[in-house]
């Protein structure tokens, strides 16, 4: 067992490779848990099945919502719980549990009153080590999985995101956790079992607590109901295969949806916060760049916003705007113009207001147990160990805009991948001033 | 000024709940913990959709727009700014019954905060900013047009409640707001914005005395704003833009997605904690009677019951998503599982597994101080009085099986409009 203490945080790694992160927040009532384990969506298929949005066929995918199957079969009765139990016994202790496949992990979470966290952690344990996953129950989890397909094709954001992620990333990092036509013919009980014995183990495995918590008894609670659990591999780091250019899914709405992405740096490397603090400058707030020249100025749409998504290895920046389809292409093409101009007219102002939010909302961070639980999982899974409230100050504080101007000048974006949803595709040309020259802000 | 009223919490000398009304007739209610990392703030103003007359239709929520454009002091874009510079988080959102504006900052921008929003509640409304800003209320239209869920719960309340009054869709029709003027809006503002319509609402760490200083002096004018002059009613005909129809057509929609309304409880009646704790145990996303049947099973995406509380009334709300094909055994469904309840009534230990439920999630809603902020300010603004956490708690906790099986067999069966948004709804 290898210990480290970095003010009151506290981490700690198991023989068996599960990571034990817990912060104590003594003026809270509540506490809250994060468990993280390798059973992502990215893990359904098999090494060597990886390829690009041109060669993947979303609907005659055999393996598509397997991740998300097993998350939920895990729930349907565990140890000596049937799954109305277990409902029972969480609500009853107050406990808001979730469980869901993200990307690169499975992800079980609970926020509840601070005196059932021991509890909720037995709860846990016995679901993820110890589930029926019961066969009478799994065409009924099935027919779930079918019923979050059919909701996902009536949100035209969703499937927009959702074919933006595999045209950025590829299979199978960009991967959904829904179903396809052919999985929900062919997803068997093996390979859910296959799948859970496979990837839901403690190697590679965080479990971060917050909260009103005394973290020597967590910590030792943690290592008796962990502590023996086998071990694995942790999650294959994984490389996007990108697709450029355009994607157009034609649907007679009213509004055309514009989603658009492109390669940036992610957490953990050297200039992230840089990077980070341009994209705040851009899109975070009212005063931003985005909402201030296409919304406030221009009147041109409700909803445009652009933000980070990080992974270990690589990044990238995804945005979103929706308007109705005459004003479609030029609200991508100031759109695009803002992103391609990121790096012009900065000013100390803007930098500083991005700096208070941060400052502001680390500050806020103190009163959400599931806030820091999250944080400190995020911060093990993609830097290997956590910061803290004050590195991370220190490291806002010290940006300076020239050094966020000379990184979006480096980097200036020109490759974005769009792909668009409504009546009629539109046209991106290569760095053309769009129709409409912009106002300058008063 | 009216001495302010002091009542501190039982338990905890941290905490205190303090009010006054200014002689304006603004009412300022602040629940204070000055051990909070951060401060919530929000002015709570009786203007909603239900405020509107015909022409008027969406102006409670396109003035809200309006009101981040600028004031005499500032600009839109130093509103914006400033907002942002106070690091917090702001918005502002539009009800059938209320317009609320709020932010969260930490403590010491306390002074800046409330100069900032107060100052917004006097805005310019100028004409180019409306022109700008008509074509971002349109989008937002356009928006949730795109949304087949949206379009049939705008529509079930417009047939439940009728076009007008608490029916008026919040948003307004593409007409109204094409049709709207400036000269309206103003109207409007100066009918709706009076000081003893608004309440400024504070909880988390503030300093109450020197918050009411602030206001009273920065609010001081609101006093004279001019009385606008009623408007003509409305005829009985239907408002433009809008249909009754209970069939909505989507046809791109893959789901058929039906919403019932039955009557129900206003926020001011007794039952209304046994009504909620009846939809906790029939008809929660996870863990209620809907939830095992037809969530557990896979036949619905989602299957709920709930109980929305207005002022004056109320209404029990059943919604159900499925594939249309299995619409009607759906429905059976979720009809006898009302049946089983209202005819046999609840088990002991489901309902103390929804007190245990709800009551958990009180505590943990009020632990920020922008959990406790809408709760306490709607309360202030339309009953006058307040519901501190605890009195809620003890509140749910007094609840019996029998309370619920009375108010199940008063409510839960009653006659329901239906509206149904499908492929092929016609």
């Amino acid at each position: 067992m290898s210990v480290s203490v970095d003010a009151s945080i506290q981490s700690i790694t198991l023989s068996n490779g599960l990571t034990v992160l817990c912060q104590p927040m003594p003026w809270l009532r509540t506490a809250s848990y994060t468990m993280w384990l390798p059973g992502g969506i990215a893990a359904e298929i098999p090494s060597g099945g990886a390829c690009s949005a041109e060669q993947y066929d979303a609907e005659a995918d055999p393996l598509a919502g397997l991740a998300s199957l097993t998350c939920e079969m895990v729930q349907r009765g565990a140890g000596p719980y049937s799954s109305r139990d277990l409902v029972a016994a969480e609500d009853n202790l107050g406990i808001d549990a979730s469980g869901s496949a993200a990307t690169t992990q499975a992800v079980f979470s609970a926020a509840m009153p601070a005196e059932s966290i021991a509890d909720s952690l037995r709860l846990l344990a016995e679901i993820v080590r110890r589930p029926h996953l019961p066969q009478s129950q799994f065409d009924d989890a099935k027919m779930m999985l079918h019923q979050e397909r059919m909701a996902s094709l009536d949100e035209p954001t969703q499937r927009l995101m959702k074919q933006l992620r595999m045209t950025q990333y590829g299979n199978p990092i960009g991967r959904s956790g829904l179903a396809s036509i052919a999985s929900l013919e062919s997803l068997t009980m093996d390979d859910v079992r296959s799948f859970y014995d496979n990837q839901y183990h403690a190697g590679g495995s965080f479990i971060a607590i917050a909260g009103n918590i005394d973290v020597s008894v967590i910590i030792e609670e943690v290592d008796s109901l962990f502590g023996d659990w086998k071990s694995g591999p942790s999650m294959p780091q994984q490389t996007p295969m990108p697709t450029d250019g355009n994607h157009h899914l034609t649907l007679e709405s009213s509004q055309t949806h514009i989603g658009f992405a492109f390669d940036a740096i992610p957490y953990g490397h050297d200039d992230y916060f840089t990077m980070r603090s341009g994209i705040g400058i851009l899109s975070d707030g009212m005063s931003s760049r985005l909402f201030d020249r296409v919304r406030e100025q221009r009147g041109l749409c409700y909803s445009v916003w652009a933000s980070t998504h990080s992974l270990p290895g690589f990044g990238s920046v995804f945005g979103y705007a929706g308007t109705t389809p005459p004003r479609a292409q030029e609200t991508l093409d100031v759109t695009l113009h803002e992103i391609r101009h990121l790096g012009e007219g900065l000013s100390t102002d803007e930098l500083d207001r991005w700096k208070t939010r941060i400052q502001s909302s680390l500050i806020m961070e103190q009163e959400s147990a599931g806030s820091r639980a999250g944080s400190l999982a995020s911060d093990q899974f993609q830097l290997g160990r956590v910061m803290t409230t004050d590195e991370l100050e220190r490291v806002i504080e010290s940006i300076t805009i020239d050094q966020v101007r000379d990184y979006w000048q480096t980097n200036a974006p020109d490759q974005f991948r769009i792909v668009t949803l409504g009546p009629e595709p539109l046209s991106t040309p290569p760095h053309q001033a769009p129709t409409h020259p912009l106002t300058q802000t008063p | 000024m009216i001495a302010p009223t002091t009542q501190s919490s039982k338990h905890d000398t941290d905490t205190q709940f303090r009010h006054v009304t200014l002689p304006s007739g603004l009412r300022v209610v602040a629940d204070i913990d000055t051990r909070g990392y951060s401060a919530a703030m929000g002015y709570f103003v009786r203007a909603g959709a239900r405020d509107e007359t015909d022409p008027e239709s969406g102006l409670s929520h396109f003035l809200e727009h309006m009101m981040f454009k600028g004031t005499e002091r500032r600009s839109a874009a130093d509103v914006n700014r400033e907002l942002d510079e106070l690091g917090g988080q702001s918005n502002a959102f539009t009800s059938e019954e209320q317009t609320v504006y709020y932010a969260s900052v930490i403590p010491k921008y306390q002074d800046r905060l409330v100069d900032l929003l107060s100052d917004m509640m006097s805005p310019s409304l100028r004409d180019e900013d409306f022109e700008t800003e008509r074509q971002v209320i349109l989008e937002e239209i356009a928006k949730y047009e795109d949304q087949p869920p949206f379009g049939a719960f705008e529509r079930s309340v417009e047939v439940y409640f009728g076009p007008r009054g608490l029916g008026r869709r919040v948003l307004g029709t593409v007409e109204s707001i094409e049709a709207m003027t400036a000269d309206a809006m103003r109207a409007y503002f100066h009918r709706r914005y009076r000081p003893e319509n608004i309440v400024l609402a504070a909880s988390g760490n503030v300093d109450f005395d020197a918050l009411v200083r602030q206001v009273t002096s920065a609010t001081q004018h609101w006093e004279e704003r001019p009385v606008a002059a009623a408007l003509p009613p409305d005829p009985s005909s239907l408002p433009v833009g809008i249909s009754q129809d209970v069939r909505l057509s989507a046809p791109d929609a893959s789901q058929a997605y039906r919403v019932t309304i039955q009557p129900g409880l206003n926020m001011n009646q007794a039952d209304r904690f046994a009504m909620r704790l009846l939809c906790s145990v029939v008809g929660d996303d996870g863990g209620s009677r809907l939830f095992w049947d037809l969530i557990d099973t896979g036949r619905a995406e989602v299957a709920t019951l709930w109980s929305q509380e207005f002022t004056d009334t109320g209404g029990l709300f059943t919604y159900l998503v499925c594939g249309p094909d299995d619409l009607k055994s759906n429905q059976k469904l979720m009809n006898d599982v009302f049946r089983r309840v209202v005819d046999s009534g609840i088990e002991e230990k489901e309902l103390e597994q929804a007190i245990n439920k709800t009551v958990a999630g009180c505590i943990m809603q009020s632990e920020r101080p922008s959990g406790r902020l809408f709760a306490m300010g709607s309360r202030w603004l339309f009953c006058n009085d307040r519901l501190s956490t605890d009195d809620l708690l003890a509140a749910y906790r007094s609840v019996t099986v029998d309370d619920v099986q009375r108010v199940a067999r008063k409510y839960l069966c009653a006659e329901a409009m239906e509206v149904i948004a499908s492929a092929d709804a016609n």
